[in-house]
């Protein structure tokens, strides 16, 4: 179990031409082990940057990330990623994506295909295991992206917008899984999506990011995570606190974005 | 004009073939999801090739063929019709100097194609010009020296010259040939029974025996001479090695040239996609390097390596090598980021990614860069063997044509097509083969 912080980072893209981008300024987050948190914020905050940064994939211009105290300072299979889609390696099956990160560790044979099997039962694709990606539908491929995550074990899962390239439905189906996931395993995990339902289903605790530069505008604590593990989403919903922290963050973000319209309209 | 002809003929059967396919026999029957679509016009994936229409656009270039060189294997009805073979006689007028005339007849023969034949038995004749006898080979027009028998005063020589040709007068005196007026006097064209008549410059007969319309076998053998001629070179040789040897040192040129090609080209590609250094190095070199046609590379090879097998193969392995590297170059670049982020955090080491993500993530580009250097090589072997080589495809026809073998030529550039064709044939199995996951990314 690990508790993740994000220490003062701040991030800055140097633009060819001398110009340069604050991609994200002064960005401090702790995480408790078991935390599943939700970011939201309009396109271009600094979302995935922020966690390209967590994962290790970028170097913040200050400040810093660390794992149970230890300071990030690249990729480590203590951190997971699921991406949007098309991260799956298409020349292997389901089960070798999944069984990709014991692999590479070299775990015996015999222990790594329980882990497969076990997975697969879980994510409901144990009849898929020697299909080929492509022959997958996109629901069914971010099963395996969840499940080659889970196989390697690791302490913090980083999603970004997972689900965003699904159907509503399949989608309610997949935030279901990630909840009870998340309740079984303890893991600590960040999200980042673009629906506001997600973050609030999904986040115990909820960020809202604001661009320009990117940093953290408002901050949620939620019970509807809690509530919604092993129960019906549609039923959360009516819960009586639901409805009027959607409005509140949808208006939030919308004046944002409007803010940013604004402001490329003076500036061209 | 007439060369007009077999295009026409073909633009017929084309239209004719169209017609009678789709308005008459496939009305009824449309079946499939494209029979379906209402709007196929523009719609590329409604296009899919007709088969009839590539059965009988093959049937149809062989016809034209059989047709052109009066095939055997096409029934005769259907032949243009052939040269004139068999004799044919005129009458003509000399006068001499004096206004004094004579007539005398020549009798002309034309030898089956192929063959020499022999003159006419011919009886001399009355009065000093005599009459003349020409044998003329098939497809050919001969030059008769008409004079050569007559009687002096009856020679070009001695002032004698042709007033008629097989009853038509004809105006035209070598001897004023070279006055300034001479162009407005021109050389009469006489037809006479399957044969044209007219007079060289300085006098002479000259019969053009009717061609017909078919080809001569020089410029296009029928098609069963040049089958023939393959099972001849296949079981006798040509030129010191069986039709195998030939085709088998080429494909094999071509195999090593590809295939060391391939063993630089490969790592070279991944090095210049992996790290910048290399990438600066080489990226000058290669980009130049590509579009030089690997035929222009073939004097300096020579001069080299010389002309054996060595100066061949360096030439395909040049030829292979910019193309593999390139490919192996996008192979690199085109891997989704977020595979390799995905592969880093799964815990996989750097030499993991390379053999687990990185080299199957190039597999379909390498096999696109294969086939099209495999394309390249064999062309570009057939070229070099054209310069020189004792064996090989090039070599045996080049050889051929010198010694005008034309069936063998065609033979071979069949034999090449075909070759080339079904390496590529081969590459594409392979494809569906191995990288069965090409395009689904
Ligand atoms: N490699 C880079 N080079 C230069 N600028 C970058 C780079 N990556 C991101 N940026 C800039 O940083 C800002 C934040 O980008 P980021 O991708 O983190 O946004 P995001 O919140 O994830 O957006 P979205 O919701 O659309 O995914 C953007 O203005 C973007 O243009
Ligand atoms: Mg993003």
């Amino acid at each position: 179990m690990a508790e993740l912080s994000i220490e003062n980072v701040s991030m800055r893209f140097d633009l060819p031409g001398g110009t340069s981008i604050q991609a994200l300024k002064d960005v401090t987050l702790h995480l408790k082990a078991g935390e599943l948190m939700s970011v939201l914020g309009p396109s271009g905050c600094g979302k995935t940057t922020l966690l390209n940064i967590v994962a290790g994939f970028l170097a913040p211009t200050e400040g810093r990330v660390a794992i149970n105290g230890r300071t990030v300072t690249g990729p480590g299979p203590e951190r997971g990623m699921v991406f949007q889609q098309g991260a799956l390696f298409e020349w292997m099956n389901v089960r070798e994506n999944v069984s990709f990160g014991p692999r590479m560790k070299g775990m015996p044979k015999a222990e790594m295909q329980q882990i497969v099997e076990h997975l697969l039962d879980v994510v409901g694709l144990a009849d898929f295991k020697d299909k080929a990606i492509y022959e997958l539908s996109g629901g069914m491929q971010q099963r395996v992206a969840l499940a080659r995550c889970l196989a390697n074990d690791p302490d913090v899962i980083l999603m970004d917008e997972p689900l965003g390239a699904l159907d509503a439905l399949t989608r309610e189906k997949m935030q279901s899984l990630v909840l009870r996931l998340w309740k079984e395993t303890g893991k600590t995990i960040i999200l980042i999506t673009h629906s506001v339902e997600e973050a609030l289903l999904l986040g115990e605790r909820l960020i809202v990011m604001a661009p320009r530069p990117g940093r953290i505008h408002r901050e949620y604590r939620l019970p509807f995570a809690d509530l919604g593990v092993g129960a019906d989403l549609r039923e959360i919903k009516k819960h009586p606190d639901y409805d009027p922290t959607r409005e509140e963050i949808l208006n939030m973000i919308w004046n944002m974005e409007e803010e940013i319209m604004g402001r490329t309209e003076v500036a061209t | 004009m007439t060369s007009m002809v077999p295009f026409l003929i073909y633009l017929a059967i084309f239209a004719a073939s169209y017609l009678v396919v789709n308005k008459a026999i496939r009305r009824a029957v449309r079946t499939g999801l494209a029979a379906r679509k209402t709007v196929t016009f523009g719609d590329e994936s409604a296009v899919v090739p007709d088969r009839a229409a590539s059965v009988i656009s093959i049937v149809t270039l062989f016809l034209l063929w059989g047709i052109f060189t009066g095939s055997a294997l096409v029934p005769a009805f259907l032949h243009m019709p052939g040269p004139y073979i068999g004799g044919g006689r005129f009458t003509y007028v000399v006068e001499d100097r004096d206004g004094r005339r004579d007539e005398a007849t020549v009798f002309w023969r034309v030898a089956a194609p192929g063959e020499k034949g022999e003159k006419p038995e011919i009886d001399p004749g009355e009065g000093p010009a005599k009459n003349d006898a020409i044998v003329i080979r098939a497809y050919r027009s001969a030059q008769l020296s008409w004079d050569r028998n007559d009687e002096d005063g009856f020679r070009r020589k001695a002032g004698a010259r042709i007033i008629e040709i097989a009853g038509v007068p004809v105006d035209y005196d070598p001897a004023r040939r070279g006055e300034a007026d001479a162009s407005d006097r021109p050389k009469p064209v006489v037809e006479v029974e399957n044969a044209t008549v007219t007079l060289s410059d300085k006098g002479a007969l000259i019969i053009t025996p009717y061609t017909g319309w078919q080809m001569e076998p020089i410029w296009l053998p029928p098609p069963e001479d040049v089958v023939k001629r393959l099972f001849d070179i296949a079981s006798e040789g040509f030129r010191g090695a069986t039709l195998w040897e030939h085709l088998g040192f080429s494909l094999m040129r071509v195999v090593v040239g590809f295939f060391f090609g391939s063993l630089v080209g490969i790592p070279l590609g991944y090095a210049m996609g992996l790290s910048n250094w290399f990438r600066g190095w080489f990226d000058p070199i290669v980009e130049f390097m590509r579009p030089v046609p690997p035929l222009a590379l073939i004097p300096l090879v020579i001069i080299w390596a010389g002309i054996g097998e060595l100066g061949k193969i360096v030439l395909l392995f040049l030829a292979a090598l910019w193309i593999m590297a390139i490919a192996a170059r996008s192979g690199v670049s085109g891997v989704r980021i977020s595979k390799v982020h995905a592969a880093y955090s799964l815990g996989a080491s750097k030499s993991q990614i390379m053999r687990h993500v990185i080299v199957p993530n190039s597999l379909p580009e390498l096999f696109t860069g294969a086939r099209v250097a495999m394309g390249v090589c064999w062309g570009t072997v057939v070229a070099a063997e054209l310069v020189a080589a004792e064996k090989g495809a090039g070599m045996m026809i080049m050889v051929a044509s010198k010694f005008q073998n034309t069936d063998i030529v065609i033979m071979g550039i069949i034999l090449i097509g075909v070759i080339g064709f079904g390496i590529d044939i081969l590459m594409r199995w392979l494809e569906r083969r191995l990288v069965p996951w090409k395009g689904k990314g």
